[in-house]
């Protein structure tokens, strides 16, 4: 049963194919990553399957609706001018969360900001800007989990959240879908890899041991040149 | 629909709270209101029935540009930390974003009005109480064009550099029938005219205004937002 299927995806950029007959299905609870060299498709790729891009050719399938989603971009998607507490409590009722507050506040709890619920997020470091980040991406307990290189500039606290929410996320049966470089930290939670060369996917399938013992090992055998 | 219209409430309350916190649009909007009318009252030297003769445009010219500096800030205050991106992921339907932005920069500009009606009272000698219901009328259905299609064009522009440049461009021409009707009727109930007979008819011209623009800005934001 899949969770999340691209099927032929293409996208052009004026007439440049970002992607070029993209076709990956994940797995209802498993975590995919999307791996790739810088330009190779993985953000435009994640971007239509959150719905803020629309693929110019071929289709998308998602088990769940739109509430069933959780986002984490290249930004950090929070207001700097509301408190931790409103940022949550806005992403709740857009979310369409039965109890806003509650789940607010179950947030802040598993990012470990309840102490500065009420500070303004423009006064927080830059790690607990990260983990709010974080905490509004999970607000919703959502099924499916797009994350665009969620561990980049990331400190070690945020990284040691977030990896640990996105391993309750997975063992609660959730889908992860993330875009990453660091395939060190991806490896520790990816049961799935796909590998994206120049908008095509050259390579899905389970991770193996030879992929974690060896960053390299799977674009040499499946990248370009290979 | 129901959550559709709870997201663009919370949306707008979003926008006036922050708003409300960093005072950025609001402050350059009212002085710009208010300098422009000072400037303008030193400018003219006209007799006091000449100054009736031109209180509608001159009061709809500061209105607009007022506006412009409004709702210039609707979609790009979303850029920062990419929030617009959470926002358009979220299960928030297109229009109800559009709704609550548009909203909030309605109540912004109303704010601008209120502040700046009693100034170009005073500073023209003009005696704007006593059409005052109906004027309040007019002011609120041009404001809600103005803020319409200002936040319609702002989400156009969102994503383009220069876009504090484009606005007016594209703002204004598409404004100019909702001008035309909110300035006559002003110079009409200002000089003490009822709104009745020909003058009816700015009152019919602005609500259709403000009902195309409105359902198209509607209709066609998901489009706009997700390309």
């Amino acid at each position: 049963m899949f969770a999340v299927a691209a099927d032929r995806v293409w996208k052009y950029f004026g007439d440049y194919p970002a992607l070029r007959g993209a076709s990956v299905e994940v797995e209802r609870g498993s975590c995919l990553a999307l791996l790739g060299r810088n330009g190779a498709g993985k953000t435009t790729l994640l971007r239509i399957l959150a719905n803020l891009s629309r693929p110019s050719k071929g289709e998308i399938r998602m088990s769940c609706d739109k509430r069933g989603i959780g986002y984490l971009g290249h930004g950090i998607g929070v207001y700097d001018d509301l408190s931790a507490m409103e940022n949550l409590l806005l992403f709740g009722e857009l979310m369409g969360v039965a109890d806003p507050r509650k789940a607010a506040l179950e947030a802040l709890d598993r990012v470990g900001l309840t102490r500065v619920k009420d500070g303004l997020a423009r006064e927080f470091s830059r790690g607990m800007r990260q983990r709010l980040a974080v905490a509004r991406a999970f607000l919703h307990l959502p099924e499916v989990l797009l994350l665009d290189e969620p561990f980049t500039s990331l400190d070690d606290r945020a990284i040691a959240v977030l990896q640990s929410l996105l391993k309750g996320a997975l063992a609660a049966g959730a889908t992860i879908v993330m875009s990453t470089h660091q395939i060190r930290e991806a490896m520790e939670l990816a049961t799935h890899v796909a590998l994206l060369e120049r908008g095509k996917i050259v390579f899905t399938g389970p991770q193996t041991p030879e992929m974690v013992a060896d960053p390299g090992w799977l674009y040499r055998n499946y990248g370009e040149g290979a | 629909m129901k959550h559709g219209l709870a997201t663009a409430f919370a949306i707008a309350r979003k926008d006036l709270r922050t708003e409300l916190r960093t005072k950025e649009s609001i402050n350059a909007s009212a002085s710009f209101a208010l300098v422009i009318l000072v400037l303008f009252s030193f400018a003219f030297n006209l007799e006091r029935d000449e100054f009736y003769a031109i209180s509608g445009g001159l009061l709809w010219l500061v209105y607009s540009f007022a506006g412009a500096l409004i709702v210039n800030r609707s979609f790009a205050r979303e850029l920062p930390n990419d929030c617009l991106d959470v926002l358009i992921a979220s299960p928030a339907p297109g229009w109800s974003i559009f709704l609550g932005k548009a909203m909030a920069a309605f109540v912004l500009l109303v704010i601008v009005e209120a502040i700046s009606l009693p100034i170009f009272g005073l500073f023209y000698n003009i005696h704007w109480m006593d059409s005052a219901g109906p004027l309040v009328l007019i002011i609120l259905l041009a404001t809600w064009g103005i803020t319409v299609v200002g936040a319609a064009f702002s989400a156009v522009i969102v994503n383009v550099r220069l876009r504090e440049l484009m606005l007016p461009v594209l703002l204004y021409p598409v404004l100019i029938p909702l001008l035309i009707a909110a300035m006559g009727s002003t110079t009409a109930l200002l000089s003490g005219e009822s709104m009745t007979g020909d003058n009816s008819s700015y009152f019919r011209q602005l609500i259709g205004f403000d009902a195309m623009y409105t359902a198209l800005a509607l209709y066609m934001i998901e489009f706009i937002l997700v390309l």
